[in-house]
């Protein structure tokens, strides 16, 4: 069973979202890296850049799949997880400490769209039926 | 009936009878009724071999050959002994692509050094196991700019780059919401004075050719400095046998690099198959089109090759891949690889400088006796082109000279609407000084009667 | 172990090959380019003799597998033997020495040969008119769906973006609609892993472009139902695009035009017994319907009755897809085997690939799961998902058993909706004894998952290199040799 952390929000794109004031830290969840397989590869957003919501905002690759990370909340990106660049495995060893992207939103209201832990333990459970 | 099918009645009677079903034609029972052919393909019955090499021969005997001039992108070279015997080896001709790494270490290898080969040509970091041909490889080069330029929308290209390059530019972009623009020319050459009102953020790139449509070397000082500063990028497509005397693409600030590696070993075949090649700066890496060979390691810790980087891939991705190619020319780059290892640098310098020398010679003596001067003052390589003026006058030469067994030169106004009357000579190793003054005697009388 | 490389067995000063000496009198020679042009750097590259040369190609080429080595039943790709004759044909100077630019009056025989083949392909699939420009297979896709866009645009119904692609396509089929702008709508195949023409009902409006289908399918299946679903697709305005990968299982027995597929593309690799070289050279021709044509790509070959030519006036043309005139060398190969096989021999070849299909399909049903049984078309698709549940040991694992028993794998992982799928294409040109062969290897490998799985997640153990790691390749890749690395 794939390890999903309470005090996250989630999609159910298989994303983890941290609120620390106005910024959102952004990675995948558990059962992401474990569908995935081992990381070789993240390519990460530019800095400054700004996406609205659901926009393809970078993607990470293993060497048998390649998967499409889709921005939860409108806003700009403010710092990306260089570390990933030539160690990509971190988000294998744990993808909660992890994060991909950290992005300045925009629009609060979206934040009502995350789903909880609880949510999100019983969408992926309905996966793995 | 032929060879290549080895079933004798026996075969078929008891293998039906082991799949359980009593003919042929019940195997394609789930084909609908009304679309099965009631008729055999109106195609001939089919002859042995020796029959059809008979028909073929004759074919090819409604060809002919001369003495060849021609260039604009295939030329007329050198091919060593050695190469052919090589590129024949059965596990070359007849393995698929090597998706399986323990038994294709071969064919990874042979990739991964072309790939090699090809980075030390062009300076560049980083390139793949080859693409279709030259024309394509611009197309390529061209995704990677707008891939790598999100917002960007244009591409540049120089009107000097070839002219069938352009056109299979637009048929892959034009209908995409990418713009195709071509920059003016003058005297055989781009004009890049407009470039700085291009740079923003929707440029993508710019493409130029060196030797260009005409034969002509271009001077790329500075211009790669000023689409940096955008963080466009810069293409240069060039026949890789000048890379044997003219500046790399990377020397000129190159962030991509392509061509076609006909000259290196490849017969003409009517245009292909030829292999064209791509390299770029280590940065673009991941946006590469194509098979990549990577060196990796084998369980026991052995240097192993094997296709690396597919998660970029089509098979994979899907609609979400970086191009659709899942194939290369893998033969031809091959054929590419073997000519390199014998010619070695040494010889693709000595390749490069006899056909400098004898197209200059050419153009020289034309110049002197038959008063048929090159268009543009501009430092050549191994082609030049000439003006008649007229259509009609550039026809009449070339049919003249044709009936002298000299296929002298290529009219530019039947590729390139606009370049009516102008001819492009191209003068390779291959030819020898006595062909040269065969050339000037016979352009003598073709060019005034 | 591993060939040293061609650059590590280089030595300064070495050369396998001499051009001639310059013949031009060195008063007349002219002065070398001026500094702005010249080279400055140095490049590295091999310095060796022509034996080494020679001998290090065969080396490599010892460590490579091909269809003249042994059995090669990669599904989808038709591994069928490569006639020599086709090798004899396409090595006559007259052709190789051929520039693309020649004056016409001197290719006549090159283009008689390319204006029958393309009227043969035509015969072959049902269609009318075609281009022999696009280098392979992906490449003629591409040109389709380019050949969709013009056709909608000259209509004037630009808003038909929404191309329907079966979940058990090639892949190639959405990312070359992708590419060429059209937004891929996938759709699952029904419990008989079929394209079922009811799940094409949500999309058929005035947004459809149209869909891609392989028939027989990838899972070797005839698609039953494909004039209902060709019906409903053209009712709606929608074109109907053949991937000709499959092609084989079929000539002479059914068209794709008569099915009423508006665009196909061959793959003359495949189909028409031209050598794959390792990822190519091959070629993958466009043909189409009458109200496609006038849409087809530049220059056109055409005949007057007298002459052939190319045909450069097409006001309506999609534009050029290759350079020059595609990969000629191929063509060559593949009229020659058309002339070869004839008519009915291009029928008995789909017609014993099909049986090679379904006799080896059932000498290997006891061992491995069919999903989706009956009758198969050239090839088949088996699962060993209930040997991987058993045993821990996966396709894959099945697949390199076989590489030391001398036998190239079948296509694995795919497609995509057959868990643990090795799919089977034996072709027609193999003797029942190399599918005895084949199969009783499969079976006894089957059983080894049983009582010696350590051997099958040790093999391969004979082959150059063992097991490699792409992991390690992807994430720090190496894509070429660097002189100061070594």
């Amino acid at each position: 069973m794939s390890n999903v952390i309470a005090e996250l929000k989630y999609t159910n794109k298989h994303e983890w979202i941290k609120i620390e004031g106005g910024k959102a830290y952004i990675g995948i969840t558990d059962f992401a890296q474990e569908e995935l397989g081992e990381i070789v590869y993240v390519e990460l957003p530019e800095i400054g850049e700004i996406f609205e919501a659901d926009d393809e905002i970078a993607s990470l690759e293993s060497v048998k799949a390649a998967a499409a990370m889709y921005n939860p909340l409108s806003g700009k990106v403010i710092e990306v997880n260089e570390s990933l660049e030539d160690a990509p495995e971190l988000v294998n060893d744990d993808p909660y400490k992890n994060f991909i992207y950290v992005l300045e939103y925009s629009n609060p209201s979206e934040l009502d769209e995350l789903i909880n832990a609880d949510a999100y333990t019983a969408f992926i459970e309905s996966l793995e039926e | 009936m032929n060879s290549y099918i080895p079933h004798s009645d026996e075969d078929i009677r008891s293998m039906l009878s082991a799949v359980g079903v009593q003919s042929i034609d019940e195997l394609f029972n789930d084909v609908p009724e009304e679309l099965r052919l009631k008729q055999d393909l109106a195609i001939p019955e089919g002859m042995s071999e020796e029959e059809v090499l008979r028909l073929i021969r004759k074919y090819a005997s409604m060809n002919s050959l001369g003495t060849s001039y021609l260039g604009c992108g295939s030329y007329d070279r050198i091919i060593p002994s050695a190469v052919s015997g090589i590129v024949s080896l059965p596990t070359f001709t007849t393995a698929y692509t090597p998706y399986q790494p323990e038994i294709s270490q071969g064919v990874l290898q042979a990739i991964f050094e072309f790939q090699t080969m090809i980075c030390e040509l062009t300076g560049l970091d980083v390139s793949n196991a080859s693409l279709y041909d030259g024309h394509t490889a611009a197309s390529e080069a061209a995704a990677i700019c707008f891939n790598q330029r999100r917002k960007s929308k244009t591409l540049l290209v120089s009107p000097t780059v070839h002219p069938f390059t352009i056109q299979v530019l637009k048929s892959y972009f034009s209908d995409m919401g990418f713009s195709i623009t071509v920059l003016p020319e003058k005297d055989g050459m781009p004009v890049f004075d407009s470039l700085s009102s291009y740079l923003d953020s929707s440029l993508a790139g710019l493409l130029v050719q060196s030797p260009n449509i005409y034969g002509l070397l271009e001077d790329y000082s500075g211009i790669a400095d000023t689409l940096h500063e955008e963080g466009a990028l810069f293409i240069i497509s060039s026949d890789p046998m000048s890379l044997g005397m003219v500046k790399s693409q990377a020397e000129w600030g190159a962030d991509i690099a392509i061509g076609d590696t006909q000259p290196f070993g490849l017969h003409q075949c009517f245009g292909g198959p030829t292999a064209g090649y791509i390299a770029a700066k280590e940065k673009l890496l991941r946006k590469m089109p194509g098979r990549i060979s990577g060196q990796t390691v084998d369980i026991d810790g052995n240097r192993a090759f094997v296709l690396t980087l597919q998660a970029r891939e089509q098979h994979i991705k899907r609609e979400r891949a970086t191009s659709n190619i899942c194939s290369n020319q893998a033969l031809a780059a091959l054929t590419t690889s073997v000519y390199i290892s014998l010619t070695g640098w040494a010889g693709i310098q000595q390749a490069a400088e006899l056909s400098y020398q004898k197209a200059h010679y050419l153009a020289e003596k034309l110049t002197e006796t038959v008063g048929l001067s090159p268009v543009c003052s501009s430092p050549f390589f191994c082609e030049f082109t000439v003006d008649f003026s007229t259509t009609e006058r550039a026809e009449k030469f070339l049919s003249g000279m044709k009936e002298k067994g000299i296929f002298a030169g290529v009219h530019l106004g039947a590729v390139s609407p606009g370049r009516e009357g102008l001819v492009a000579i191209a003068v390779t190793e291959k030819r020898t000084r006595e062909e040269l003054d065969l050339y000037v005697e016979a352009a003598l009388e073709a060019a005034h009667e | 172990m591993n060939e040293r490389l061609i650059f590590e067995k280089s030595r300064k000063g070495r050369r396998g090959y001499f051009f001639p000496a310059c013949d031009i009198p060195e008063n007349e020679q002219t002065q070398s380019l001026p500094d702005t042009y010249s080279r400055c750097t140095v490049p590295e590259l091999p310095e060796v003799s022509e034996i080494d040369t020679v001998r290090h190609y065969n080396q490599l080429s010892r460590k490579s597998f091909g269809v003249d080595l042994g059995f090669y039943p990669l599904g989808s790709c038709t591994m069928k033997y490569n006639p020599k004759v086709n090798e004899a044909a396409a090595s006559l100077e007259k052709f190789t020495e051929l520039h693309p630019l020649q004056d016409s009056s001197t290719t006549q025989g090159a283009l008689k040969l390319m204006h029958e083949l393309t009227g043969y392909l035509c015969e072959i699939t049902g269609m009318t008119w075609g281009t022999l420009q696009p280098f392979a297979g992906a490449q003629g896709e591409y040109t389709g769906m380019k050949l969709f866009r013009a056709y909608f645009t000259q209509k004037g119904e630009m808003q038909r973006n929404n191309l329907i692609v079966p979940s058990s396509s090639h892949g190639t089929n959405p990312a070359s609609a992708h590419l060429a702008g059209f937004t891929v709508i996938e759709i699952p195949a029904d419990e008989r892993g079929m394209v079922n023409p009811e799940y094409l009902e949500p999309y058929l409006n005035d947004e459809l472009a149209g869909i891609m289908l392989t028939n027989p399918n990838t899972l070797g299946l005839f698609e039953t139902d494909i004039l209902a679903a060709a019906k409903k697709i053209h009712d709606a305005g929608g074109l109907l695009y053949y991937d000709g990968a499959n092609m084989n299982a079929i000539m002479g027995k059914v068209r794709p035009g008569d099915m009423g597929f508006d665009v196909v593309h061959l793959n003359l690799h495949k189909t028409f017994s031209t050598p794959h070289g390792s990822g190519g050279p091959g070629a993958g021709p466009v043909l189409v319907s009458e109200r496609l044509t006038p849409f087809l790509p530049v220059p056109d070959i055409g005949f007057d009755g007298k002459k052939y030519n190319f045909v450069w006036d097409k006001p309506m043309t999609m534009g050029k897809v290759s350079g020059f005139n595609g990969n000629f060398g191929i063509l060559i190969r593949a009229y020659t085997y058309i002339r070869v096989m004839g008519s009915k021999g291009l029928k008995k070849a789909s017609e014993m690939a099909v049986l090679n299909a379904n006799y080896l399909k059932t000498r290997l049903m006891s061992k491995y799961e069919l999903k989706y049984p009956g009758i198969c078309k050239h090839e088949f698709v088996l699962s060993a998902s209930r040997i991987k549940e058993e045993t821990g040991i996966t396709a894959m694992d099945i697949a390199k058993g076989l590489l030391d028993l001398g036998i190239h794998p079948p296509t694995m992982y795919f497609p995509l909706i057959v868990p643990e799928a090795l799919m089977i294409e034996p072709t027609e040109t193999e003797t029942r004894e190399t599918l005895d062969d084949f199969a009783d290897i499969m079976i006894q490998l089957a059983e080894q998952a049983y009582h010696e799985p350590e051997l099958l997640h040790a093999a391969p153990i004979t082959t150059p290199v063992r097991r490699v790691d792409e992991v390690q390749a992807a994430r720090k890749p190496v894509v070429r040799w660097r002189k100061e690395s070594n």
